[in-house]
């Protein structure tokens, strides 16, 4: 769906890269086309295990918003390829910046669906732990993973040119670092400013944008006249434009991107053009400012579906397969739900243990008031005094 | 055992829902993420799953009702404690009974949230609702406690204070009492108690705000609380706001007072203070009580807002629409038109837009220091829907042929009547139509859309004697009656319009000139 044309406009001439057309053959690329000979049919079916249990968790996370069981819940429906593309590529050393819809990128890194559902059931604020997953926790006020970013980025280049003038140089590869974003952030101040640091210094960072066409309310014409991916050639560097249904498409981009940026030659910008199928979250209602009828004609370039049509024709992949994943999504769904229920909200005393990272005395002081403040009550139990935390926007 | 699955909150921060339709009646088996319910929030409209697997014993609210986030809306029997192979699907009872009282009984006591969440599963409603997590005071123990310092010695049931406030809760009407019986509960309980010690020690400003608000005639009255919109709009209206009943937070005036008082509710003398909410719940089976929300609401507010703001100045033109009518057949039968829907209604848009380009000041908004007219047409239709009426405006009218006019009419109607008339195909018109005579009425005096200055009514067309060239014969006759913003239209120029309007519809061929 290409942007409405405008009488100012300067048209793009960037091309959509794609490999998987809507019926799930493979389609020649010159540029992309050679990062994928190596991918086999277990990397298919890993990846095709990898969409489906985000979206089978994604559903159950709305259920449970539903029945008043997560404060809020975050649908990234039609995103899955996007996500699971990008971040199936990077290495483990690779630190990844994402926003708050990114549920298949963290699954794919390792967080525990139910570790994600502590975040949206108010009980944390933050989730897991950004070093062992080399995740950054989820950004809520939308934009500021990207300077944040780009300046991790920077101090990686730093750390390795520090080494080496010191005459130790780093032995392991080089790192680079994804930044995700979408459409509606793509409008913010400070995107702008990462992108031109980044440019500025080098910094080994891949600006992804999912360009999901809706930042809630706002359809993408209003945001941009041309394809995001155009905006890199203004900071001087390079921009994709990827089918972002087509998994192949994804992953062969990031890769090309991510051999680019671990060459030092800087950043490179992806633009994932995919579609957000459901709510931009569960307090959202897109009947009220968008057709059925573009819903339906995205629902016919379902991305799963697609990859699953090329397991079928091209690999011959048998149902059997199709029914064993769906059937593991349902068991998964089923025990995230069971741990969801069992959770229970943090004590306001751990908060102390959080201060600071060594024992410290007026902390120490503080918590043993508070204990004392609230043994001053008749009422022993303190429902209330744990209310729910995190989750602000 | 019954497991009660509570209102959540479905948005971030909803307070309630309406409850629109069940999706499963009593008796029926569901599972988990079952489809329960549709419920429209002020958000959105959404489904509930269900949470648990089992029979309906109980649905536990009515469709139509609008209910509190945390209010019990379906008990399903958890099928584990029951007889093996037996599926009773009778209601068993084990709701509490309080929890059901929570939803339709005004004597229903505070925080009926914690004694119906007793299954464990039921109990976490999180989210931001304030219902869900609502605040309470929790007592101190006895030693050293400061709130037993108020307190009477020897008394241990109850404060003084508390007694106090049971007191105001259940004799008087005051604000502490309204709120207790809206299930805040023991919030309120607090505040009151609260409220009360003040009082004890002296504390007179209080008991000026409290009976400022029960007893408007024994305290001289303090200057009426409203935000500032509230109050230019009341200025706007021409009303006092020490005249309107006040039932928002701390006897705050809110716009919907204004806008009850404007429409006459205002006046049935109820004594102030307290939520609207809380009203009488009499059972009278001779009046039916229909809560106003959604389309309803948005109507009621904008007729008051126009009725109060702009002087209505009506006319009417009875016209001989007998030419429309041959000029209607000939269209529907020309290839040119096939598959568009044609309609006198189309010759009398067409003659709005005519008569408004020959008159174009019709076509403006008062906007106090100026007069604003358009250039372009942005013609409203008035629309019965399934939700209410809807004025969306086909954009740029002026600019339509008369085929392409008649197909964005069809698409405009067909489009409101599916329900999927968008907000911004509502936004912007300029001057409306009401076609009323497709209901069989005659002629009438509507009442402006707000932001323009005109609305044409078209009644029914009627085959009425008439006299043609000293002769009476029979012919296609209509009543066209417009409302004008007397504001920015005087009566000439309403005249002239309508004259222009009339014109086009007694002789359609003018439209070539």
């Amino acid at each position: 769906m290409e942007s409405r044309s405008h009488a100012g406009v300067v048209e793009s001439t960037l091309p959509k890269h794609q490999l998987l057309d809507e019926r799930g053959a493979v389609t020649e690329d010159d540029l992309l086309s050679p990062y994928t000979q190596d991918i086999t049919v277990d990397d298919l079916q890993h990846l095709y295990r990898s969409m489906t249990k985000a979206r089978r968790v994604d559903e159950e996370g709305t259920s449970l918003q539903r029945q008043g069981q997560l404060v809020l819940w975050v649908p990234l429906k039609g995103q899955e390829a996007a996500q699971i593309g990008s971040t199936w590529p990077t290495r483990p050393t690779d630190r990844l910046y994402p926003s708050y819809r990114e549920h298949a990128v963290a699954f794919e890194r390792g967080v525990e669906p139910s570790e994600l559902m502590r975040y949206f059931r108010g009980h944390t604020a933050g989730g897991w732990d950004p070093e062992k997953h080399n995740l950054n926790l989820y950004t809520v006020v939308l934009g500021s993973q990207a300077p944040h970013a780009v300046g991790y980025a920077m101090g990686t280049a730093l750390d390795r040119k520090a080494a080496e003038d010191a005459g130790t140089p780093l032995e392991t590869e080089p790192e680079a670092v994804v930044a995700y974003f979408g459409d509606g952030a793509s409008t913010e101040g400070e995107v702008h400013e990462s992108m031109v640091f980044a440019a500025s210094y080098d910094a080994p960072v891949l600006f992804f944008i999912q360009n999901n066409q809706w930042a809630i309310s706002v359809p993408f014409a209003t945001q941009s006249r041309v394809p995001l991916a155009t905006r890199a050639a203004g900071y001087g560097f390079e921009g994709l434009r990827v089918d972002g249904n087509d998994i192949l498409a994804v992953v062969a981009a990031t890769r090309y991107a991510l051999a680019k940026i671990r060459r030092g030659e800087g950043p490179v910008l992806i633009e994932a053009e995919t579609y957000r199928m459901g709510a931009h979250t569960t307090a959202d209602d897109p009947t009220k400012y968008r057709k059925r009828e573009e819903e339906d004609q995205w629902g016919l370039l379902d991305p799963i579906e697609r990859l699953k049509e090329h397991l079928r024709t091209a690999h011959g992949v048998a149902d059997s397969f199709f029914e064993t994943v769906a059937q593991e999504n349902d068991d998964l769904a089923r025990r995230m739900r069971a741990d969801v229920l069992a959770m229970t909200p943090p004590e306001f005393v751990d908060r102390f243990e959080h201060v600071y990272a060594e024992p410290h005395a007026l902390v120490a002081a503080e918590r043993a008031e508070y204990l004392e403040y609230q043994a001053g009550f008749e009422d022993a139990s303190d429902v209330h005094g744990t209310a729910a935390e995190g989750v602000g926007a | 055992m019954s497991q009660v699955f509570m209102l959540p909150d479905v948005g971030e921060g909803l307070t309630e829902a309406d409850i629109l339709a069940w999706k499963v009646s009593k008796g029926d088996t569901v599972s988990v993420n079952q489809v329960l319910v549709e419920i429209e929030t002020a958000k959105s409209v959404v489904e509930l799953p269900s949470p648990y697997e089992g029979t309906v014993q109980e649905l536990l609210v009515q469709e139509g009702d609008t209910v509190d986030v945390g209010t019990p809306i379906i008990a399903v029997s958890s099928g584990e404690d029951e007889p093996a192979g037996g599926t009773d699907p009778g209601y068993t009872g084990t709701v509490p009974q309080n929890g059901l009282a929570a939803g339709s009984s005004p004597e229903a006591p505070g925080a009926p949230q914690e004694t119906s969440a007793d299954s464990s599963e039921g109990q976490p409603l999180v989210g931001s609702g304030p219902k869900a997590d609502p605040v309470r005071r929790r007592r101190r123990t006895r030693a050293g406690a400061p709130a037993a310092e108020d307190a009477a010695p020897g008394q241990t049931a109850s404060t003084p204070a508390e007694a106090h406030a049971g007191d105001e809760a259940e004799h008087r009407h005051g604000w502490a009492g309204k709120l207790s019986r809206t299930g805040l509960g023991g919030a309120a309980v607090d505040l009151a108690e609260r409220a009360g010690r003040i009082r004890e020690r002296g504390g007179s400003l209080l008991r000026t705000l409290e009976e400022g608000v029960g007893e408007q005639t024994a305290v001289p009255r303090r200057p009426t609380l409203a935000k500032p919109p509230v109050r230019k709009a009341a200025k706007e209206m021409g009303i006092d706001l020490a005249d309107v009943r006040a039932t928002g937070d701390g006897g705050h005036v809110t716009k919907r007072d204004l806008l009850a008082h404007a429409s006459g509710a205002g006046a049935a003398g109820q004594p102030s203070g307290g939520r609207a909410s809380a009203g009488p719940q009499v059972s009278d089976e001779r009046v039916e009580r229909l809560k106003v929300k959604g389309v309803r609401k948005a109507t009621a507010q904008n007729m008051v807002k126009s009725a109060f703001t702009a002087p209505h100045v009506s006319i009417f033109v009875e016209v001989d629409a007998t030419r429309t009518m041959e000029f209607v057949k000939r269209l529907k039968q020309s290839p040119r038109m096939e598959g568009i829907k044609i309609s006198p209604l189309l010759i009398v848009a067409k003659a709005v837009i005519w008569a408004a380009e020959r008159n174009p000041d019709v076509n403006a908004t008062w906007a106090d220091t100026e007069i604003v007219v358009k250039r372009f047409m942005n013609l409203g239709i008035a629309a019965a829907t399934p939700r209410g009426l809807l004025v969306p405006n086909i954009k740029d009218a002026q600019d339509l042929s008369l085929r392409e006019l008649a197909g964005a009419l069809q698409e405009l109607t067909q489009t409101a009547r599916a329900g999927r008339t968008q907000p911004a195909d509502m936004q912007g018109g300029t001057l409306s139509i009401t076609n009323i005579g497709v209901l069989g009425a005659d002629t009438g005096t509507p009442i402006i859309n707000p932001g323009e200055s005109a609305i044409v009514a078209f009644g029914a067309i009627k085959q009425k004697p008439w006299v043609v060239d000293g002769e009476v014969v029979p012919r296609w006759i209509t009543t066209l009656s417009g409302s004008f913003d007397h504001r920015v239209v005087d009566g000439e120029l309403a005249a002239r319009f309508m004259s222009d309007v009339a014109r086009i519809v007694e002789e359609p061929a003018l439209l070539l000139e």
